[in-house]
């Protein structure tokens, strides 16, 4: 615990990365710590294999997805800053101490939007800023399970899509995507407390 | 008729009276016989029972007639009422009888009374938001209770001391403690009362009525052990015996909870095997709920937190389990119980109140503990909710505080352990007893009539309720996996993981034990968002009558018109053949002309658009099966057109969707392309009858694998009967199809024994088109109970009669010559069994020779129907196009 402070300065572009972020100094070590001890070699990145190797992350539905986020653009490599800006949408809105965020800055890593575009992202594999009705059988094919067969699969995912499809196009964009969950308080249920 | 009937019902009634009274005498007629009374009084035999049935009715009544004004019922609390109620009426009873009468006894509170209402919050708890708060929970219920306890019964002994409270009060610290441990708890039931009408937001709602509920443990162990210290006398009491109290703690609320647990797996487990006696289930649920109430309270553990444990724990289970009716059941008679319990439970406390020999007053005590009560309530839940908001992702901000403290109600449960106590041993009880009367009716009127402004004045967020909808559950779970994920990567075991990590074992082990196969298979939150969401629109569907099936997609030029004749005239066809004949197009005429064929287009639609009565007499005297055919199979039937419409007009719009689909489906292709031309393009000659099939596609399909486990009464295993595979959507409508009516037809005398020329020669003419709605129509009287082989032979066949001429042709020989009329059934029955017979399969024999049977019962059936269409057609009814099918089935009958 007392050496918190001389890991912080181990931590590369610390301010930088708190600027972007919003993370707490004590959030980011504990980070930095984390990250180190996923990187199993000490090659001072995280690869795939990295993240697969978390033994719950395997069962989880969207594991596959959610390991994906994190290596935007087909990179390889996760350094510790995109590690932590990835982080940074979970991290709870209401911050305790609103100085540390940049005022100037358009948007915080964790205003609404970007947590809906983080889960948006999810959904579309293909990057076309669209959920296709294809997309979301796929999204529903990992998450609803064996019990439901392919064909009532389809039809949720006809309707799911047909709900939230505003201007008939037969998928839904991420405007679409965010009227169909305005109601929901995102911002409480897509932060973690601890990522303060 | 009345008089030969009267000395008949005199006759038992004179000789039962006869047989009762042990001295006969001869009858004199006229006068009674002194030994003989024809009438008696017995008022002793059924006093108890009557006048708990009478508290009941007067308290039911007394709520009926609160909600005549709804006035009232917004500005006061129903609960405030019910005790006013019970005051006057306690009055009234008082002046009459001279003595009070009527208490709130503990026992029957306890065992009685209580149990339906915490059963009911515990079962209709809702779970996610319950442990998504359970550590504020139990924070509040176990350290606000504890600290409200040892707080109030402190300061009233320092007020005591102090020389404000009189003297004659007799009390110790012990008893000061006893007390404040019994007025401590805030009560479920008030709490629930006041709640429920305030609609603050859930969370608020949540954290109250959790810690009322759970708060009872602690207040069971704090009460029992003051008592029991009290009784000991203070100057006995040993370290250990403190020890004993905190240790008794935990015994009490683990055991408690562990009790509901074991009876909520039981119940879970119970259920698991009711398949064949739906009838019981409401009841096991009641039964086993209560065996663990009891249970709780024979080894004095937590009862209250036993029933709410076993509500919570089993409800996944059993309401997987349970078939929709006993849900239904279960909810309702759980309301109304727990209405009922609390209704007389606030009226006792209004008539408890009016009896002034257990009353005694002091001001200092009476003023002191409501003081104390409020500013220590309000004291604590600053101080923990301080704490709290430390850990907490939404920290309760200072109005939520606000009405925490103010919605600290105390109830019923305060006052019925304060009539628990002996008298002997805590001399001060009379004022206890008066106290808490006082704060009782302090909190629920005072503050039960004041909260809803409050709320109102400090713009509590509100519950907003809103239709929950497919892409916010869906995103809900993606939301919760993604936050899974994310605690897994940053290395934190949260509640997120935990709750993961449970599901988890609870879908590997806990489902797979406690749910019955087919009910597992189903049992998905998002399919159940999915299918309750069908089933309301089913509901709005049907609540709008015919409207919607001319106003979605099926854009019929000649409907508007001929709606209301077409729809009365099958209609009625329908009611008048009760007995499940098969709607089909005998009832359209033979004349081809525009207007026949839009009678045919009429037909199919409503065939597809309408709900069938089928099989309505169906014997329901059973008192242990319900019959669950009539009432469930409309519900699924209604659904399932809905969701063809639905479907139908979706696609019709979004065309990419379909050849998305299609290009997966190469099969579908054709069929889909042409609804939507089909929908556009009906009067051109084109007899669109498929259109009412034609996309029930996947949906139909679902609606019917929910239909098979869900319905008990057919005896096919569930999970082995139908097994749905992926495939194309034609094979799909063939499946759905024919599921629906495999059921439904009681007997194979639904098969049409004379279709129409009209009927015949549509399909013909319209080509292709038709085949899929033609097979659909029919292949249901055929298909085995292996839909995959039927529809592959259906297929088989169906090509056969698509192009090859061996079908075809007889059936088109048969089909001008014979414009049957109504007056002469014989000869085209002959003919049709005749063509029939020419073109049946061997071992399909007796089945033809039993369908002519049957057929010509329904001849005159079909008579009398006939005027009913017969104004526009007059002759409409022929045979010509019952032989086709015939084939169709026989062949298929014979392969099988």
């Amino acid at each position: 615990m007392g050496s918190r402070s001389s890991h912080a300065a181990i931590i590369p572009d610390v301010d930088n990365i708190r600027r972007e972020t919003g993370f707490s100094q004590a959030s980011l070590v504990r980070l930095h710590h984390r990250f180190q001890a996923l990187d199993r070699n000490k090659k001072g990145y995280l690869s795939r294999m990295d993240l697969q190797q978390i033994g719950a992350l395997a069962v989880n539905p969207l594991g596959d997805r959610i390991i994906d986020s994190f290596f935007p653009d087909g990179s390889q490599r996760l350094d510790f800053p995109g590690f932590v800006r990835v982080l940074a949408h979970f991290r709870p809105v209401e911050d305790e101490d609103p100085g540390i965020r940049d005022p100037k800055a358009p948007e915080p890593l964790n205003s609404r939007m970007n947590k809906l575009r983080f889960a948006f992202q999810l959904y579309d594999q293909d990057r076309d800023g669209k959920i296709s009705r294809h997309e979301m059988l796929q999204v529903l094919r990992l998450m609803v399970g064996v019990q439901v067969t392919e064909e009532q699969l389809e039809s949720i995912a006809d309707r799911t899509v047909q709900e939230a499809d505003e201007d008939g196009d037969g998928a839904v964009s991420f405007l679409e995507f965010t009227k169909s969950l305005e109601k929901m308080n995102i911002e409480q249920k897509m932060s973690i407390r601890i990522l303060k | 008729m009345l008089r030969a009937a009267l000395p008949l019902l005199g006759l038992p009634l004179a000789g039962a009276g006869a047989a009762e009274t042990p001295t006969q005498e001869p009858r004199a007629p006229g006068e009674p016989p002194p030994g003989l009374a024809l009438f008696r009084w017995q008022w002793h035999e059924v006093e108890a029972p009557y006048l708990v049935a009478l508290w009941i009715l007067v308290a039911s009544l007394a709520k009926i007639v609160f909600h005549l004004s709804r006035k009232v019922t917004s500005l006061v609390p129903e609960s405030c009422l019910l005790i006013l109620l019970g005051l006057v009426l306690g009055g009234i009873v008082l002046a009459v009888a001279k003595k009070a009468e009527y208490q709130l006894e503990p026992g029957t509170f306890f065992l009685f009374l209580l149990p339906p209402i915490v059963l009911d919050s515990g079962y209709f708890m809702p779970s996610r938001l319950f442990f998504d708060n359970l550590g504020a929970i139990l924070t509040y219920a176990v350290v606000g209770t504890l600290w409200n306890a040892f707080t109030t019964g402190t300061a009233l002994w320092g007020l005591q001391q102090a020389g404000l409270v009189a003297p004659r009060v007799q009390a110790g610290l012990l008893d000061f403690l006893l007390f404040g441990s019994l007025i401590s708890a805030v009560d479920p039931v008030a709490v629930l009362a006041v709640f429920e009408e305030v609609h603050v937001n859930e969370t608020l709602f949540i954290i109250v009525f959790g810690e009322s509920l759970l708060n009872d443990a602690v207040t069971v162990v704090l009460y029992k052990v003051c008592n029991s210290f009290v009784e000991m006398g203070s100057a006995n009491v040993q370290v250990t015996d403190y020890l004993k109290g905190v240790a008794s703690l935990f015994v009490v609320s683990l055991g408690g909870a562990a009790v509901g647990l074991v009876f909520a797996f039981l119940l879970a487990l119970t259920t698991r095997f009711t398949k064949r006696v739906r009838i019981i289930e409401p009841l096991l649920v009641f039964l086993l709920a209560y065996a663990a109430y009891l249970t709780a309270e024979m080894t004095s553990l937590s009862a209250i937190l036993a029933v709410t444990m076993c509500g919570l724990g089993c409800k996944k289970y059993v309401e997987a389990n349970i078939s929709h009716k006993s849900r239904t059941a279960v909810k309702y008679t759980m309301k109304t119980l727990a209405s009922c319990a609390e209704t007389v439970i606030f009226m006792l406390l209004g008539i408890s109140a009016v009896d002034s020999s257990k009353w005694a007053w002091d001001s200092g005590l009476v003023l002191g503990t409501l003081f104390f009560i409020l500013f220590f309530r309000a004291l604590g839940v600053v101080l923990q909710t301080w704490v709290l908001n430390q850990f907490r992702l939404v920290p309760l901000d200072k109005i939520d505080q606000v009405v925490m403290s103010y919605g600290g109600l105390r109830g019923a449960v305060a006052f019925a352990l304060v009539i628990l106590l002996d008298r002997t041993k805590v001399p001060a009880k009379d004022y206890f007893v008066a106290t808490t009367i006082v704060v009782v009716f302090f909190t629920v009127i005072v503050q039960g009539l004041t909260i809803k402004p409050l709320v109102k004045w400090l713009k509590v967020k509100r519950s907003e309720h809103h239709k929950p909808t497919l892409n916010q559950e869906l995103h809900e779970h993606t939301f919760d996996h993604i936050l899974a994920a994310v605690e897994d990567v940053v290395g934190h075991h949260g509640y997120h993981y935990w709750r993961d990590r449970w599901e988890q074992f609870d879908k590997k082990y806990l489902s797979q034990l406690l749910m019955r196969r087919s009910a597992y298979r189903i049992r998905d939150q998002i399919w159940d968002v999915y299918y309750r969401l069908n089933i309301r629109d089913a509901i709005s569907f049907v609540d709008q009558g015919g409207h919607v099936l001319s106003s979605t997609g099926l854009t019929l030029p000649s409907m508007p018109s001929r709606n209301s004749v077409a729809e009365t005239s099958v209609t009625n066809l329908l009611r008048e053949s009760g007995s499940g004949a098969c709607l089909d197009l005998q009832v359209i005429d033979t004349v081809r002309s525009g207007r026949d064929r839009e009678d045919a287009v009429m037909h199919h639609l409503l065939c597809g658009g309408l709900y069938k009565p089928r099989r309505r007499y169906k014997a329901s005297c059973s008192r242990h099966f319900i019959s669950e055919d009539a009432q469930e199979r409309q519900d699924k039937e209604v659904f399932q057109q809905n969701m063809k419409r639905r479907l139908e007009s979706f696609k019709s719009t979004k065309h990419n969707i379909c050849i998305t689909k299609s290009k997966l489906r190469p099969r579908k292709a054709g069929h889909r392309k042409k609804d939507g031309v089909a929908n556009t393009e009906t009067t051109n000659g084109k007899p669109p009858r498929d259109l009412g099939f034609q996309d029930t596609a996947a949906v139909v399909l679902t609606v019917e694998s929910e239909e098979e486990s869900d319905s008990s009464e057919t005896e096919k295993e569930d999970d082995e009967g139908i097994i749905f595979v992926a495939r194309a959507t034609g094979e799909v409508l063939q499946e759905g199809k024919v599921s629906g009516s495999l059921e439904v037809c009681p007997s194979p005398r639904i098969i049409p024994p004379s279709p129409t020329c009209a009927e015949k020669e549509l399909p013909w003419k319209s080509g292709q088109g038709d085949l899929a709605v033609y097979v659909s129509s029919e292949t249901t009287k055929i298909v085995p109970v292996d839909m995959q082989t039927g529809w592959n032979q259906s297929i088989s066949s169906l090509e056969s009669l698509a192009s090859p001429p061996c079908t075809q042709a007889p059936a088109i020989t048969h089909l001008p010559p014979y414009p049957l009329v109504a007056e002469e059934p014989q000869t085209p029955l002959h003919q049709s069994y005749d063509t029939c017979s020419s073109f049946t399969f061997p071992p399909s024999l007796a089945k033809a020779g039993r369908s002519r049977s049957e057929s010509s019962a329904d001849i005159p059936q079909q008579q009398e129907l006939q005027p009913l269409m017969g104004h526009e057609d007059p002759s409409h009814l022929s045979l010509g196009a019952a032989k086709p099918r015939w084939h169709i089935q026989f062949n298929r009958s014979g392969q099988l």
